[in-house]
């Protein structure tokens, strides 16, 4: 695609709304994974770039594992009600409760793994067969070598020794029966891109990405919001911090990052200057330097 | 600001991944949890520093075996410009990895080792580079602490290599003396090398002139998707959706609609809120016509005076991609832009042997082989050759069994 004078937030908008009209024409029924974090908010955004004045032509899906920031909740019921769309939630407290996933125990017990499960269980059943998501290749280095378009046997698994080719702006989605497909829209951008471009739209973030006044206690050198989700006993002692959130997941794994930045120019300055990673903040990446791409075979997002 | 995407390929030996390395290390692109995961791995050099080549090595298949084995895109930024590296392995059994790659990319970085100076595999990369049409060609000789910082060697590699490019027909190249591993040269100017006159490395690719590779008067829109709210306020509302592959869109211009052929004129550009006059390629947009044609998915609309060739027979290039050989006999599906057809290779003209560049017949397209084929499609397909248009040059093949994608094509002449 010839270049011309593309301004690098132009570009990358650009491309991500080819692939999401790439979805809609290829796939019979698609979905858009939505978590309630900023990148899955800036889908959103570009959904409606994409297809605007029209409906968009797939749901939102949303797997709730039950330990949320309350805030992420309430942003996510105001945003659907302004643009219209319909919402699938899928329910980890369902799975726990069927039997497919037994809840973890211990201090650092989370919900984190298991919503894999819910996930999986929400795509057969509605028989998606293209997932959007908000997954970016500078969050992690396995992620640095996915697809655009990640094919995923039935069983949600992601072989990263049998990866399509993907050349050019052209995106193969064909697939059998039971397959399906991740679509990565924001592959190419990084955390700082995301964020200069929620500035440049005036996009509404859930509040936790601000900083605020919180009571957190210390678990593994990271600092986690006290609730009823986390194992907490007498060991623990609690402080009260003003922090903000990098990036929202289950509130049990999910970490704080110490921080005055109340506004987002002062969250690009302070990402600008930082020297920790935003996968840095989760605790679920720590546990082997395989990590993810373990988690990814297992159907991960 | 605007985005570089380049392209860099080179095998273990040569340095490439300490050469990206070093490049993220030196601009500070390297953020501190990562930086502990690299200090805490127990790969380190002869000399106790860190193996910058770590940081490029994405899955553990390669962490185990010590080489890279697909394509892992990196991203860094200086306040110049934005970039984003398809980092390739440079082994001939990786030929399909570094056609992907190469794709997307507008500038290449060749590596050569100083002390083995033009060797196959720098034949080997360049012609890719040629082949998918990569404008802008850096030549890095590596390893200058190996052989003293000379300028004689550096010299005697870039005359041999100025007679290669020439082959190939690369225009745009330079050629820059660096030690990745040292760090001359790649994002400061060594001191080693006072004879050198040039740019460091960071600095030629963050000032390079890349804008205005394509022909802007072949004006081509692929329709993606049709926008029809059909709600009371919107009933007519009827607008053609896509990202412009080459060419600039104005209103008022008069523009055909393939295939078919149906001409209207364009009333109106939007850009989600905006309703722009005129719009360029790479933008996505929707586009609205006077007249009520019936366009889907798969079209292409075009400016009604300078028309796509148009056919059934294509000769083109041929990158084959999977571990199962052509089958000529078989039906494939090709994926141009949006639009979808079936296809057969009905003829292999010749294959080329990318280490020699020689061309010879042959029956078989197997793996990582390249050359140039007749292709039969069952739709008339409004295409362009491939070096007036990378977009609408280009196309892949699915096999209709797996749905695998087992080729690369490059549009290079109609056969009428």
């Amino acid at each position: 695609m010839s270049r011309y004078n593309l301004d690098y937030l132009d570009e990358l908008e650009a491309e991500a709304i080819h692939i999401l009209r790439e979805v809609a024409g290829q796939f019979e029924k698609p979905a858009l994974l939505f978590s309630g974090g900023k990148d899955s908010i800036t889908l959103v955004r570009l959904a409606e770039k994409a297809f605007r004045p029209g409906k968009f032509p797939f749901p939102l899906v949303h797997i709730d594992t039950g330990h949320n920031f309350s805030e992420t909740i309430d942003y996510r019921d105001r945003m659907m009600q302004r643009i219209g769309e319909k919402l699938i939630v899928g329910y980890v407290q369902e799975s726990i409760d069927q039997g497919k996933v037994i809840e973890q125990t211990g201090k650092n017990a989370s919900r984190n793994a298991l919503q894999t499960v819910t996930l999986l269980d929400t795509i057969a059943a509605h028989g998606f067969d293209a997932c959007i998501g908000g997954a970016r290749r500078d969050e992690e280095k396995a992620r640095a070598k996915e697809r655009i378009f990640s094919v995923r046997d039935e069983f949600g698994q992601w072989d990263p020794k049998r990866q399509r080719p993907e050349l050019w702006h052209i995106y193969n989605g064909r697939i059998h029966k039971g397959e399906n497909v991740r679509v990565f829209p924001i592959s190419n951008w990084t955390e700082l891109d995301v964020w200069n471009y929620i500035r440049r739209e005036q996009i509404e973030l859930p509040s936790i990405y601000f900083a605020h006044e919180r009571d957190c206690i210390m678990r593994n050198g990271q600092w986690m919001a006290a609730s009823p989700f986390l194992n907490m006993d007498e060991e623990d002692t609690i402080y009260h911090k003003k922090v903000r959130f990098r990036t929202v997941g289950d509130m049990s794994c999910t970490a704080a990052v110490e921080s005055e930045a109340d506004q987002i120019d002062d969250i690009i300055n302070e990402i600008s200057a930082s020297k920790i990673s935003e996968r840095g903040a989760r605790m679920d990446d720590k546990v082997s330097e395989a990590a993810m791409e373990d988690r990814k075979k297992g159907g991960y997002f | 600001m605007n985005i570089l995407k380049f392209f860099t390929a080179g095998s273990v030996d040569d340095g490439k991944s300490t050469l990206i390395g070093r490049m993220l290390y030196d601009t500070d692109s390297i953020l501190a949890d990562q930086l502990e995961a690299l200090q805490s791995s127990n790969r380190k050099n002869d000399d106790g520093t860190i193996d910058l080549a770590i940081l490029t090595d994405g899955l553990r298949a390669e962490r185990e075996q010590g080489i890279t084995i697909d394509v892992a895109y990196k991203y860094f930024q200086t306040d110049k410009r934005k970039f984003i590296i398809a980092d390739t392995p440079g082994h001939i059994q990786y030929t399909r990895n570094m056609v992907t790659g190469a794709s997307t990319a507008t500038l290449a970085i060749i590596l050569i080792d100083a002390r083995n100076g033009v060797v196959e595999q720098t034949i080997r990369h360049s012609y890719l580079v040629s082949l998918l049409g990569i404008k802008h060609v850096v030549v890095c000789i590596n390893k200058m602490d190996m052989v003293d910082y000379s300028e004689t060697v550096f010299s005697a590699i870039t005359d041999k290599y100025r007679i290669l490019a020439g082959q190939l027909n690369l225009k745009d190249v330079t050629f820059i003396p660096v030690s990745a591993l040292k760090g001359d040269n790649v994002v400061q100017k060594s001191e080693r090398m006072v004879w050198y006159g040039g740019e460091s490395l960071l600095h030629f690719l963050e000032t390079v002139e890349i804008e205005a590779d394509d022909d802007v008067k072949l004006s081509r829109f692929p329709v993606q998707w049709v926008i029809r709210p059909q709600t009371d306020a919107l009933h007519d509302y009827r607008g053609y959706a896509g990202r412009i592959a080459a060419g600039k869109f104005r209103v008022n211009d008069r523009v055909t609609v393939l295939p078919g052929g149906s001409s209207s004129v364009i009333s109106r550009i939007e850009i989600f809120d905006q309703q722009p006059e005129e719009a360029q390629a790479g933008q996505s947009v929707t586009i609205h016509l006077k007249d009520d044609i019936d366009i889907s998915r798969g079209d292409l609309i075009v400016n009604a005076e300078n028309l796509p060739l148009q056919s059934k027979m294509i000769e083109a290039d041929l990158c084959w991609m999977d571990t199962r050989a052509l089958d000529p006999s078989l039906t494939y599906f090709l994926q141009h832009n949006s639009k979808l057809t079936r296809c057969k290779v009905s003829e292999i003209i010749y294959k080329i042997d990318i280490n020699t560049l020689e061309k010879h017949s042959s029956d078989e397209f197997r793996l990582n082989d390249i050359g140039r084929v007749i292709l039969k499609t069952a739709d008339e397909l409004p295409f362009d050759l491939y070096d007036d248009s990378r977009e609408n040059g280009a196309a892949i093949l699915v096999d209709s069994r797996n749905n695998l994608t087992v080729g690369a094509v490059m549009f290079r002449a109609d056969v009428a």
